[in-house]
């Protein structure tokens, strides 16, 4: 059990700081609203205009979510080889190169068939 | 809190690996990633060739690999330090698999691209379109969809390797690698574009929920044995040491899994209604390959894993398992037939008899190695059956496309005498009448059934074989002895794709029904699964 000391002094922590930082706010913040500050996600870019409900949305962003997993889940190999790239030598090289090229292939049939093109 | 390491004291040794081993898969992977390039560099006009010879070709090329590995069992990577990695095991019954699943794929691809039946093939590009938007209705106006090749040619690759997994995290990534093409398969029918995307959307949702338990089952089982290897399982059940909650448990949930993917009661509620809305040489190889690796997967974890069969002193899991799988193999017989008797489409009746004939595998499952050779012939004789079946049912056609509501098919015999002794044929095979492969691949199973002591499996295997002849005969009359209606639909003259494919089914159904002892030989050289 000793191994699990230090995580749940991290949950505690993590518990603690969020319960501060949220009643902290509502203590400390002065309330001041305006159409930036309600907006669901504040990034200085307009949000898409969606219809009541929810509404429809253009199934667009869903294809370049799922473009941006496809490159998420590359980096997140590509850490790990880094990290151990010395001991890992031109066999793990290999290996990675063999990965890349695969997703590369995926890549090339995206694009060429337009799925980079927003219109 | 040493754990800590930090790169320069890693100490990493690198598999040996076994190039040959390997070939088969690696052929059929690469060849469906070179299909992906010519879908992209390609022009259109040429695609189709390309891709259809690049798929021929690879699967013909991995099927000759196959046999090449016949002879030596042992697992395709080997540490210097002589510890095992069993991530991919190529042994006897595994390499018959991965050959039934490659031959019925070169049907299974010769029927998807059949081009002449149906004016530019049964597929679209774009499953996702709307149906009955203007760009669904453009995109059915101009047919010829390439993109089916690579994804097929990724789904054999994943049922291949799904049958020579050692270990159940490879076991997932082949699970995942053939469901995910096959969801997109089955919403890419060019007609009755509704039916389609509703059998992929649910076999999609369900398909991930069955996904889901099998994943969740590993991490139990790694919570028991410490290893996802079959083995080690094993060998962590023989010792007995740790929670049977976690192994029991875990074993349920992979076991859902997997009975998902045979669709056996009660875990088959999509196969009708994808069966029938997935376009029907995708019908086809799922029938034919998808039941191939889903019984081989059952078949591989249960010998292995869980018959304890490489331990004769210890105690033996199957006692656990045995009853609750036998009560599925019963339910799974029993209300695939009875519910066959109901069916008013072709399809809908195909699909509730591969059902029932998933209850006819686990009876060789649950009989474990006694009946392994014979749940091999089963899957090769049903396999090239029901192949021929689906082409078959391609063929009969009216102005709306594949007319398969059986009302449609009366009397057919009488315009077409010779489609109605093939299909005929088939039905008699699918009902288990000597002379064909259907009886040789039944009376294997139950003989062997019998030896290991489950009688009543056995019992009411035969029963259901009895039920489950009625609708077979049922169509049989109808073709033969009904009126025609009034605008019956025509029998299509075959196009020389869907035309070898009708032929080796019925050579094969022939062949197996008269002379089940060369195949027989197959399977039983074969050997059992690789356990130590």
């Amino acid at each position: 059990m000793e191994l699990y000391g230090p995580i749940v002094v991290l949950f505690a922590i993590a518990l603690a700081f969020a319960i501060i930082s949220v009643v902290g706010a509502r203590l400390a913040g002065p309330r001041r609203f305006n159409r930036a500050k309600n907006e669901a996600y504040e990034c200085g870019i307009e949000p898409t205009p969606t219809g009541p409900g929810g509404g429809k949305f253009p199934i667009k962003f869903y294809l370049t979510a799922m473009l941006f997993i496809v490159f998420d889940i590359e980096i997140i190999f590509l850490y790990p080889w880094a990290v151990a790239f010395d001991s890992l030598g031109l066999f793990g090289f290999v290996e990675m190169v063999l990965f890349i090229a695969t997703v590369f292939i995926a890549y090339t049939y995206v694009w060429r068939r337009g799925g980079l093109d927003w219109d | 809190m040493t754990t800590m390491v930090s790169a320069d004291t890693l100490d990493i040794s690198f598999p040996e690996v076994d190039y040959l081993a390997l070939a088969p898969l690696l052929i059929v992977f690469g060849a469906a990633c070179v299909g992906i390039l010519l879908e992209a560099f390609l022009p259109r006009t040429r695609r189709y060739s390309a891709q259809l010879v690049l798929s021929v070709v690879g699967l013909v090329a991995a099927l000759v690999t196959i046999v090449m590995n016949v002879g030596e069992d042992r697992p395709a990577f080997a540490m210097s330090d002589g510890s095992r990695v069993d991530a991919i095991v190529i042994d006897g019954p595994g390499l018959f698999l991965m050959g039934a699943i490659v031959a019925m794929g070169v049907i299974a691809v010769l029927l998807i691209a059949e081009r002449r039946v149906s004016a530019g093939g049964a597929f679209v590009a774009h499953a996702a379109v709307a149906a009955d938007s203007k760009a669904d209705a453009a995109q059915a106006r101009h047919p010829g969809a390439t993109e089916v090749f690579p994804l097929t040619m990724f789904a054999i690759g994943g049922m291949m390797l799904f049958c020579v997994a050692g270990d159940l995290l490879t076991m997932f990534i082949a699970l995942e690698a053939f469901s995910l093409p096959l969801y997109l398969l089955c919403g890419l029918a060019r007609r009755r574009r509704l039916l389609s995307q509703e059998a992929a959307m649910k076999y999609f949702l369900l398909g991930a929920f069955a996904s889901a338990f099998f994943i969740y089952g590993v991490a139990l089982l790694y919570g028991y044995a410490g290893s996802v290897q079959l083995v080690d399982i094993n060998a962590a059940i023989a010792a007995s040491g740790n929670s049977q909650v976690l192994l029991l448990s875990g074993l349920a949930m992979l076991a859902v899994g997997l009975l998902f993917k045979a669709a056996a009661v009660p875990f088959h509620v999509w196969t009708p209604d994808v069966y029938t809305g997935a376009p029907t040489p995708v019908t086809a190889l799922m029938a034919a390959c998808t039941k191939v690796a889903a019984i081989g997967g059952l078949l591989r974890v249960f010998n292995v894993a869980f018959g304890n069969s490489g331990n004769p002193g210890g105690p033996s899991l199957a006692w656990d398992w045995r009853p609750i799988l036998i009560a599925i193999a019963i339910a799974t017989m029993v209300i695939g037939a009875i519910l066959a008797v109901t069916q008013t489409d072709i399809k809908r009746l195909l699909a509730y008899s591969s059902i029932a004939n998933a209850g006819y595998l686990l009876v060789g499952v649950i009989a474990l190695g006694q009946a392994l050779g014979a749940t091999l012939f089963y899957l090769v004789a049903y396999g090239f059956t029901v192949l021929a079946a689906f082409a078959v049912v391609t063929l009969v056609r009216d102005s709306q496309g594949e007319a398969t509501h059986l009302s449609r098919w009366a009397g057919l015999a009488k315009r077409s005498p010779r489609f109605a002794v093939i299909f005929t044929l088939l039905m008699l095979a699918f009902a288990g009448i000597p002379l064909t492969s259907g009886f040789a691949a039944k009376f294997a199973v139950f003989s062997s059934a019998l030896e290991a002591g489950q009688t009543s499996l056995v019992i009411v295997g035969v029963l259901s074989s009895v039920i489950l002849a009625f609708p077979y005969l049922k169509v049989v009359v109808l073709l033969w002895l009904s009126q025609p209606v009034e605008d019956a639909p025509a029998v299509s003259m075959p196009g020389f794709m869907t035309g070898t494919a009708v032929t080796v089914g019925v050579v094969f159904t022939v062949l197996l029904g008269l002379a089940p002892q060369v195949l027989l030989n197959i399977v039983d050289g074969a050997g059992q699964f690789l356990a130590k």
